[in-house]
């Protein structure tokens, strides 16, 4: 389904990525100010997991290596440090455009496959928007089980420790297993995330359902 | 008379969650210092940092938008204030990008219809620490000290988001010194040679990258092993956890000795105030700092 969306920005954009980035990624209209310095490069915590780092990200956009850009694997390696933000001459709100690169992809289809925190961002959002707020302990079991029922067993097991440590420590209640916290206007908080949902596919010029 | 604030407590707050011993010696040291945080009515998660990949732009702002919103209409005069890092990275930032966005205001209005609600942006969001150091000041922090933390070496590990993009009182975002400040008013001793203070964590990506996560940690901890730490202080849930709970797994894959205790500046705070160890929530860590323990017992 979402190629379809893939399909109708290629035909929009013919080729103009750094356009279609603009109007359609967050903070997407910034990546033309970018003076190709590398600063930002060099201060990604996990720089050496970067295929391409965000000053290449900028310079793949436009010389138009779309499909390269969408569904690398690189964005996902953002950990929101914002040392790139704090240093930057241009300004660029580099943290915010790589997240909003990651979310675009996923929205037209191009996403990397099996890539561990665009599931765990995922579910998330998912457990957030369920009720209102995080519950953690679902959360953790949901991520153990991410990769399938037997890898999940293997991973619930090498934390079990952890669990058990977390749970003397009355920092982990199983409590939460059975209801856990949320806010009281459900219905109300469903329909403003709904609205904003539409609002903003409209904008994007799509309106099938992103998933 | 108490100074009051709408407080944003956060999903890791809540009773039985990741960090729910910070809200309880948040809770204590604001008994101490005569502070009032009013919770904001029926509040919701912010999304994190990591709410991106599944959450857009505008549903993402909405977030936070309700939040602010619900403070204005019910604590119309008073600041919202955070304890966690990300929700007062989360709502700060949103509270300004809508300002200077009319079209996501706009819109983001156009959401909170369905609750009922209206954001304005009148509001200043601000981080707690914010709060001890500007509302009240390190002299009146000082003046409280009963226990000072004698002979603790301890490395204060500011890490991100309690320092970038927003900075605390002014300070530089390489060499923030507001921690090592508080910890010399309590009577210790800061490490100021620190070299991983402003260091990344990996924050929530510990959880879906943990191996690459715990190399960042692992230098975090040695450094404040080689400055001659008894621990490490930090004012972010998140790095309290990401550096605390994985030594274990750290020792086992680098074949290290780690048992570092990681505590809040609100834990050291409670103590050296006076309190004892259950109101500074100190049971609520994996790893017990034998020094802090003692001295809250005494
Ligand atoms: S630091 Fe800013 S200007 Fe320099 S490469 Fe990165 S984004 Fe471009
Ligand atoms: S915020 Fe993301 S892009 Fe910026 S330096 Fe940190 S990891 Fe790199
Ligand atoms: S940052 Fe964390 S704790 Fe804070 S509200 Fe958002 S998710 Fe929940
Ligand atoms: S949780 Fe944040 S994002 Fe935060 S500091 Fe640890 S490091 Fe980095």
């Amino acid at each position: 389904m979402s190629t379809a969306v893939n399909q109708a920005m290629v035909e929009k954009y013919k080729g103009n990525f750094l356009k279609e980035v603009t109007e359609n990624v967050e903070e997407g209209n910034w990546v033309k100010m970018c003076m190709q310095c590398g600063v930002c490069s060099g201060s990604c915590p996990l720089g050496p997991h970067w295929d391409h780092p965000p000053q290449e990200i900028f310079m793949m956009i436009r010389a138009n290596k779309r499909e390269e850009v969408l569904s690398s694997t690189s964005m996902w390696m953002c950990t929101s440090c914002y040392n790139c933000i704090a240093r930057c001459p241009r300004g660029l709100p580099i943290t915010h455009i790589m997240h909003g690169l990651a979310h675009y992809s996923k929205r037209i289809g191009l996403k990397p496959k099996n890539q561990p925190t665009e599931k765990f961002g995922q579910m998330f959002w998912d457990n957030l928007t369920k009720k209102g707020r995080v519950n953690e302990l679902k959360l953790g079991l949901g991520l153990y089980f991410k990769d399938g029922f037997a890898e999940g067993v293997k991973v619930a097991m090498s934390k079990q420790k952890l669990g058990m440590n977390m749970m003397k420590a009355k920092r982990m209640s199983p409590m939460e297993m059975l209801g856990g916290h949320g806010v009281s206007d459900l219905a109300g908080f469903h329909a403003m995330l709904k609205k904003a949902e539409e609002l903003e596919a409209a904008r994007v010029g799509e309106n099938t359902d992103k998933k | 008379m108490a100074k009051e604030y709408s407080y944003y407590p956060g999903c890791s707050s809540q009773k039985g969650a990741s960090s729910s011993n910070l809200e309880k010696s948040v809770e204590t040291l604001c008994e101490e210092l005569d502070i009032k945080l009013n919770p904001i009515p029926d509040w919701n998660c912010c999304g994190a940092s990591i709410g991106y990949a599944g959450g857009g732009e505008l549903p993402r702002m909405t977030l936070s938008a309700r939040n602010i919103a619900l403070s204005e209409k019910h604590h119309p005069d008073q600041d919202i204030v955070a304890t966690c890092a990300a929700c007062w990275l989360n709502t700060r930032e949103v509270n300004e990008r809508l300002l200077h966005n009319p079209k996501l205001k706009e819109e983001t209005n156009i959401a909170l219809q369905a609750v009922k609600l209206e954001f304005s942006g009148k509001k200043k969001v601000r981080h707690m620490v914010e709060v001890l150091i500007e509302d009240v000041g390190y002299d009146a922090l000082a003046a409280k000290v009963k226990k000072p933390l004698e002979g603790l070496k301890i490395a204060g590990y500011v890490g991100c988001q309690t320092n970038r993009p927003f900075g605390i009182d002014g300070e530089s975002f390489e060499n923030p010194m507001y921690l090592d400040k508080m910890v010399e008013t309590l009577g210790g001793e800061a490490l100021t040679k620190y070299e991983k203070k402003v260091a990344c964590c990996s924050g929530a990506l510990m959880f879906s990258e943990p191996e690459k996560g715990q190399a960042l940690v692992k230098d975090i901890i040695e450094s404040a092993y080689d400055n001659g730490a008894n621990m490490i202080v930090t004012p972010c849930p998140l790095c309290q956890a990401n550096v605390e709970i994985y030594q274990d797994d750290i020792n086992a894959r680098y074949k290290t000795n780690f048992n570092m205790p990681v505590m809040y500046y609100s834990q050291l705070m409670d103590v050296a105030f006076g309190r004892n160890a259950k109101d500074a929530a100190l049971d609520g860590n994996i790893i017990q700092s034998m020094e802090l323990r003692k001295i809250a017992d005494k």
